[in-house]
């Protein structure tokens, strides 16, 4: 069940993603993004980059995935269905590139209980196949605590 | 996805080395809007691999208690984002990038759908290990009033 024992947790890690052109093309036009370097190989080479750059929050693609299994595993006990995204930090250690190969750690940061509800605090470590930090992301997810509060 | 793009006139549209030099408080990004329809939260849901039926049936966002169908948080947030990559014109010089949550935007099931401003503004500039960094906040507002909050982002400006 939800409760402070799962604060300082570390998930085992997930991956490797490979990051996609064509899903960096398709993740832009969903946002509307029509900047070269989301699309034009060469633009992308122009600008230093070995391949195309994905847009900013794209990390949620492959670090929600992960997120959400760990919701939706009986043992946490997360009411997943009423759940409301609170809040989203992105850090940028470098861009994240078409041919990147990521692992997402996530870690248990802070679990709040107020007002009935729970917020919960994700952190994902998100490296390259060399090792080396590429994001840092925050997710605060909010959902009602029920009966195990 | 439609909308009007960012105002070419705008002397902040695009930063350089040279304009970034002249980057201080109170700078005005390039701001735009769009219209998102079903259509579009239906794209973004595939894209990103989000499929919470909130952001697509009508059903289950009334069972819910929403006042209908309402776009992902994280679409409006990329597309606040879209303010920084038009200014900056190198996503690499976005160092950080975070926001809350604070109000749904509603999606009606037309072919106008719903209308989103974008903007930002310079809140600070300041040195980090010899490079300047401008802290801008972003703005994304539906009927006239916010839907993110303290949306903010760091930037690290050429030159």
């Amino acid at each position: 069940m939800v409760d402070q024992s799962w604060v300082g947790h570390v998930l085992d890690p997930a991956g490797p993603y490979q990051v996609g052109r064509e899903k960096i093309r398709e993740f832009a036009v969903a946002i509307g993004d029509g900047d070269p370097l989301f699309h034009d190989l060469d633009a992308a080479r122009a600008a230093g980059h070995p391949d195309l750059v994905a847009p900013p929050t794209f990390p949620v693609c492959f670090t929600m995935p992960v997120i959400e299994a760990f919701l939706r595993d009986p043992a946490f006990g997360w009411d997943y269905t009423r759940m409301v995204h609170g809040d989203q930090r992105i850090a940028y250690h470098r861009p994240v590139r078409a041919g990147d190969e990521l692992t997402t750690v996530v870690h248990v940061d802070e679990l709040r209980t107020r007002a009935g509800n729970h917020m919960l605090t994700l952190r994902c470590e998100v490296s390259d196949a060399a090792g080396a930090p590429v994001a840092t992301t925050h997710t605060m997810l909010v959902s009602p605590a029920g009966e195990d509060a | 996805m439609s909308g009007s793009p960012a105002d070419p006139a705008n002397p902040a549209a695009r930063l350089t080395p040279e304009s970034a030099a002249a980057v201080q408080k109170g700078d005005a990004l390039p701001s735009f809007t769009v219209q998102l329809t079903r259509a579009d939260l239906v794209r973004y849901a595939g894209a990103s691999g989000d499929l919470n039926p909130i952001h697509w049936s009508d059903r289950v966002a009334d069972v819910a208690g929403l006042p209908g169908v309402i776009a992902h948080g994280m679409l409006s947030m990329a597309l606040a984002g879209r303010v920084l990559t038009a200014w900056t014109g190198d996503p690499a010089s976005i160092r950080s990038y975070g926001t809350r949550f604070t109000r749904p935007v509603v999606v009606p099931d037309d072919d106008t759908g719903a209308t989103v401003e974008l903007s930002g503004t310079v809140a600070q500039v300041h040195e980090d290990g010899g490079s300047r960094v401008a802290v801008v906040d972003l703005t994304a507002r539906f009927e006239g009033r916010t839907v993110l909050g303290r949306a903010r982002a760091e930037v690290l400006l050429p030159g």
